[in-house]
């Protein structure tokens, strides 16, 4: 690791002033840790929103619920206020990595980080939910905005986001055997607007809309609504994992097993 | 540029000066001399450096010893009491629960914070719960017997 300097922010101005140039934010440091112990990232400064308690807690709210930003992926898996409004981002969270990671790693910093496998992204978009920044609100359809990159703009800090309820949702992650990141994940989302299904560790461009899925769920909210719509490859990841016609495969699969275990 | 430290290890206050980039695990083993604590992977992935941090299990090699200022650190020094293995610790003996060792640190202080809220846990909870901690010798399977043998010991 290159060295820095560190500094705990005791409020999100604080924060976002301290955090311009070369400093950056840390949260849980899940993802930010390793990235500078492989000299992939050189901060000048690191901005510790640790101390903030303004962005920790889980609040009920309209039906759907908002979570901090520090907010742990373990608070959020073990919420009762989540259970009961949205049982699938409760089994979403408490399928991130492992306990201790889920101790430390927050939803802030993984919407924040937009790594394209991983598995907040996916919630997001299929829940149609907001983040919540020191500055705007902005819908999760137009924050996501490429691979490890979101519409946020230097200085600006997520402190909250908004999850509408739905009528019933699930997720199912298809993990890689190794890092136990998403190869794919499916949310589906059936919502008062109609089915929303966001895709995560599939996209070549991080989490999409599958849109065909989407119409025929809304009309026939089955599993076998899905039978025979073919999923493209084209502009799907291929690695040594899997290649991206076994991706294409896999999203019709987890689709299906998400419409089933929907609540 | 250093900076100072302070924190509670073990029920006892420690501090040091440290450089910003000074990871937990480092203040732990070079700084403390508490080597108890292991390094097997440094990628995040192994579990062998879990410690508590205020109650909760993390990867100290993963957590900036500057942003554990403050807080109420655990390491596997810190669980026997009185020159008396845990029974935790006692169950790993008991049911040939390691081979090298190498992981049995973090294996233990995962398990407590496993049984601090699951007194019971079923052998697929112990399985799911020990998703990140790595084992190159035992097979685990011994391992998921002593985690169930220490949550009895500790009802
Ligand atoms: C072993 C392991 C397994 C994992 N498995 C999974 C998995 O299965 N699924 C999954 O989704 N993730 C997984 N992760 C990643 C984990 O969920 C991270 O916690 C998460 O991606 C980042 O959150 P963090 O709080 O740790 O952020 P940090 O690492 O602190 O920060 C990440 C980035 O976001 C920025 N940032 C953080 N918070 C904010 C904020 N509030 N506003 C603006 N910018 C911010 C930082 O500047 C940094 O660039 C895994 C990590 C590890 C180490
Ligand atoms: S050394 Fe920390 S997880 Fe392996
Ligand atoms: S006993 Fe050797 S690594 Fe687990």
């Amino acid at each position: 690791m290159y060295n820095f300097e560190y500094q705990k922010a005791g409020s999100v101005a604080d924060a976002a002033k301290a955090a311009t140039g070369e400093a950056k934010i840390v949260a849980g440091g899940m993802t930010l840790i390793p990235t500078l112990k492989l000299r992939l990232a050189s901060p000048s400064k690191l901005v510790d929103l640790g101390g903030i308690k303004d962005l920790v807690g889980i609040k009920a709210e309209g039906g759907g619920v908002t979570i901090g930003a520090m907010t742990t992926h373990a608070a959020v898996a073990n919420s009762a206020e989540v259970k009961k409004a949205i049982p699938a981002l409760a089994d979403l969270a408490e399928g991130i990595g492992d306990p201790a990671v889920r101790n430390r790693g927050t939803i802030g910093g993984s919407v924040a980080n937009n790594d394209p496998a991983a598995d907040y992204p996916a919630a997001c978009v299929a829940l149609g939910a907001t983040i919540v920044t020191n500055k705007r609100k902005i819908a999760a359809d137009d924050f996501f905005t490429g691979l490890f990159e979101t519409a946020l703009q230097e200085g600006e800090i997520v402190t909250s986001i908004s999850f509408p309820a739905p009528e019933k949702a699930a997720y199912q992650k298809f993990r890689n055997p190794a890092s136990r990141y998403a190869l794919v994940g499916v949310f589906v989302a059936k919502t008062k607007a109609g089915v929303r299904v966001a895709v995560t560790g599939a996209g070549e461009g991080g989490v999409f809309r599958k849109k065909s899925f989407e119409d025929a769920l809304s009309k026939n909210f089955s599993a076998a609504a899905l039978d025979g719509i073919k999923v493209d490859a084209k502009g799907l990841n291929s690695d040594i994992h899997a290649s991206a016609d076994y991706r294409a495969h896999i999203i019709s699969v987890m689709a299906k097993r998400a419409v089933a275990a929907a609540k | 540029m250093p900076t100072t430290v302070s924190m509670t290890v073990n029920g006892k206050k420690v501090s040091g000066s440290i450089e910003p980039r000074t990871l937990l695990v480092q203040f732990i083993r070079e700084t403390l001399g508490l080597t108890g604590t292991h390094v097997g992977c440094d990628t995040s992935q192994c579990g062998s450096c879990v410690v508590h941090v205020d109650g909760k299990s993390v990867k100290s090699c993963t957590i900036l010893a500057a942003q554990a200022e403050g807080s109420d650190v655990l390491t596997i020094e810190g669980v026997a009491k009185d020159g008396k293995l845990h029974p935790m610790q006692e169950a790993f003996r008991e049911n040939h629960g390691l081979q090298c060792g190498f992981c049995t640190p973090g294996m233990v202080m995962s398990a407590l914070d496993l049984v601090k809220n699951n007194k019971n846990p079923s052998e697929q909870q112990i399985r799911d719960w020990l998703e990140g901690n790595i084992c190159r010798c035992t097979g685990y399977h011994n391992i998921v017997k002593a985690i169930a043998a220490g949550a009895k010991a500790m009802a």
